[in-house]
């Protein structure tokens, strides 16, 4: 599309204050979120894959801020709004939060509240940031779920989060996400908790729906497949940092940063069986308060040399688009 | 072909549901439903399927962690024959277990956080009379260098290692008791992507310097792929198709089998292929579908499903892919002739 991205994250830094230590949860992080596009951010667990997505919600703990950088976030009015200068938890986040940003998190058994009904939860997004009266609200709700395949809704919009298998919960946490029509959808994770029938099942959901309502998705997991299956874009984190950030073929074909490279070969692929022996990346994945001089993972990359452990690579733009942060590349 | 080392025979596990205060039985979960396997000497036998499929608790039946309902395990002994492990009493069901041991899926709650590496080994080489305390001393450092960790480890407490290497420390502690079969209970599924190739790759090489057989449970198919020679899907306490794992994946005859592997997502472009997508959620094992269980959910159901519960047979005219290796499916349409 010719407009420019709907959100932009710049140069984005997280800390944690643990005791008097302040530890880099993210640093440095840019991207952009193309409108009606699906970025895909992977990583292992650590990483500050949620971090970043926390900081762009504004839903960081007490004990994390956002130290650097900017989020800026076009409104549907075409105004830019910077996110990362609002006052926390004040008026103007809480009218971006929920009604034109939302968020899906991982696990669907503990974000539901288990003492109210599931279209009680799902309504009070959509009563809060629009003035309708309870009755409204509810034929709204009963409307989203039936559209996510939920049988019987106006039945199951009065059942209680325990009355609803695994699969169910992840469609009433998607249906609370996206019952204002939220321009762009963070998902952190969604599948993780589920089956892989059910998880095939929730992500063909999400793709409809995507292309159904023009939504711009932010893709948060730790499965290259998923990936592979859902994304246009992909970034790669490693402790903290987007190591290599790129469309889905340039990633996938070619990739270009070694721990790019290295995850992808350590992944088994179905039907290649036992044959193809998997190759693994030494070592483990470093302590979250390790500082580094150099690259994060010169400690455990193959293709390391003397300079990659003193200085820390910068960020590089190759094959037109894609932006390596690699001292092969600079 | 290689002889059966373990022969699970029509092994059935339920747990009673109770109601009120007088918890009256009202009803079972079938978690394990008349299950027949044969796991042969030094193969990897995968059980995969979905949460709640029973997979966990065949596998923790098999240590007996769990007294199975009714069934036979058969353990094959030192002269040959076999032995059901379950009619054994006393010292003789004892000596046993050490012939069979189990390595969790969470290696973070599977290690005591009080005690030390060396006490979390010492006490199951105790118990089974491996020798006095140097001999079982040496027994942990030859144990943690086969899993590439340092032998001075054993004086370090868990909280002092990583995930990778917790689980590495669970396998060294299956092993330290020498047995010949160890039950893998998803075993890298806790770990980070780039971990778990490493403790796959050891396994397989633990496997062949000890000619261990493994049971290898766990949902992902394509670990499990990696892993086995044979691979069992099972759903609803059933296993549905049994075949080595190339032939399970070139050519799968039960619709389940087949919406499992096409919902796994794959890591390179252009690979997909079709995908089932199947309606609805695993129904509950308390009170399982008639017929065939797999029913209500499968795209290619006959009015034969509902009524009649498909036997597991062999699939005849089934490409031989390995020398031996039945392919057996248990699906009306695969009786009648095969996948359309």
């Amino acid at each position: 599309m010719a407009e420019g991205p709907i959100l932009s994250v710049r140069n984005l830094r997280t800390e944690f204050q643990v005791g008097r230590r302040s530890l880099r949860a993210v640093q440095d992080v840019s991207f952009e979120l193309a409108r009606g596009r699906m970025l895909g951010i992977v990583g292992e667990s650590g990483c500050g894959k949620s971090v970043t997505a926390h900081s762009v919600m504004q839903l960081l703990p007490k004990a994390g801020r956002i130290s650097g950088g900017s989020i800026h976030y076009v409104d549907g009015s075409g105004r830019e709004r910077v996110l990362s200068a609002m006052e926390r938890n004040g008026r103007e986040i809480r009218s971006v939060r929920g009604r034109e940003i939302a968020m899906i998190f991982q696990d669907p058994m503990s974000s539901l509240d288990p003492v109210y009904g599931i279209g009680h939860q799902i309504a009070e997004n959509l009563l809060e940031h629009e003035r309708l009266d309870r009755g409204e609200a509810r034929a709204r709700v009963v409307a989203l779920l039936a559209e996510l395949g939920i049988p019987i809704p106006e039945k199951r919009y009065d059942d209680y989060p325990h009355q609803f298998s695994g699969g169910m919960k992840q469609r009433a946490m998607i249906a609370m996400a996206m019952i204002c029509n939220p321009r762009i959808l963070i998902a952190d994770e969604p599948t993780t908790a589920l089956d892989v029938t059910i998880q095939a099942q929730i992500l063909a959901l999400m793709k409809q729906l995507q292309e159904r309502h023009g939504t711009s998705v932010i893709l948060i997991t730790h499965n290259m497949g998923i990936v592979a299956e859902t994304c246009d874009e992909v970034g790669v984190m490693y402790m903290g940092r987007i190591v290599e950030l790129g469309s889905l073929e340039q990633i996938f074909n070619a990739p270009r940063h070694p721990y790019t490279a290295a995850l992808l070969r350590s992944v088994p692929v179905l039907g290649l069986g036992g044959r193809k022996e998997l190759e693994s990346i030494r070592g483990t994945t470093p302590d979250a308060s390790t500082v580094f001089e150099g690259c994060e993972f010169e400690p455990r990359c193959d293709r390391a040399c003397p300079r990659c452990a003193k200085e820390s690579a910068p960020e590089r733009i190759l094959d037109g688009s894609r932006r390596v942060r690699c001292w092969l590349y600079a | 072909m290689r002889d059966a080392l373990l022969e699970i025979q029509d092994l059935a596990k339920y747990y009673p549901v109770t109601e009120g205060a007088l918890r009256k039985v009202t009803g079972h979960v079938k978690a394990v439903d008349h299950v027949d396997l044969s796991v042969r000497d030094g193969e990897t036998l995968g059980l995969v399927g979905e949460s709640g499929c029973g997979k966990t608790t065949l596998g923790k039946c098999l240590v007996r962690l769990h007294r199975p309902t009714s069934g036979r395990i058969l353990l094959r002994s030192a002269d040959g024959s076999m032995q059901d492990l379950l009619s054994l009493q006393g010292k003789e069901s004892f000596r046993t277990r050490r012939r069979i041991q189990m390595v969790f899926q969470d290696p973070y709650s599977s290690l005591n956080p009080v005690k030390n590496i060396l006490s979390a080994f010492d006490e199951p080489l105790r118990i089974h009379g491996f020798g006095n305390g140097a001999r079982r001393r040496d027994i942990v450092e030859e144990a943690l260098r086969a899993v590439n960790l340092q032998p001075d480890y054993m004086y370090r407490f868990p909280h002092e290692f990583s995930g990778g290497q917790r689980q590495r420390i669970c396998i060294a502690r299956a092993l330290s008791l020498k047995p010949e079969v160890v039950v893998c209970d998803e075993p890298v599924s806790a770990l980070d992507v780039s971990i778990q190739a490493q403790i796959l790759n050891l396994m397989k090489a633990l496997q062949k310097q000890y000619r261990l057989t493994y049971v290898f449970i766990a949902h992902d198919l394509s670990v499990v792929q990696y892993m086995s020679d044979r691979v069992a899907v099972m759903y609803l306490g059933k296993v549905v198709e049994l075949a080595d794992s190339a032939s399970l994946y070139a050519g799968c005859r039960h619709p389940y089998t087949e919406a499992l592997l096409s919902a796994v997502p794959i890591p390179v472009l252009g690979a997909r292929k079709d995908r089932i997508l199947l309606s609805g959620d695993v129904p509950s094992p308390v009170d399982p579908p008639s017929g065939c269980r797999f029913h209500p959910r499968c795209p290619k159901r006959m009015d034969v499903c509902r009524e009649k519960e498909p036997l597991l047979q062999e699939v005849r005219g089934a490409p031989a892919a390995a020398e031996g290796a039945g392919h057996f499916v248990a699906c009306h349409l695969a009786e009648r002739g095969g996948k359309r």
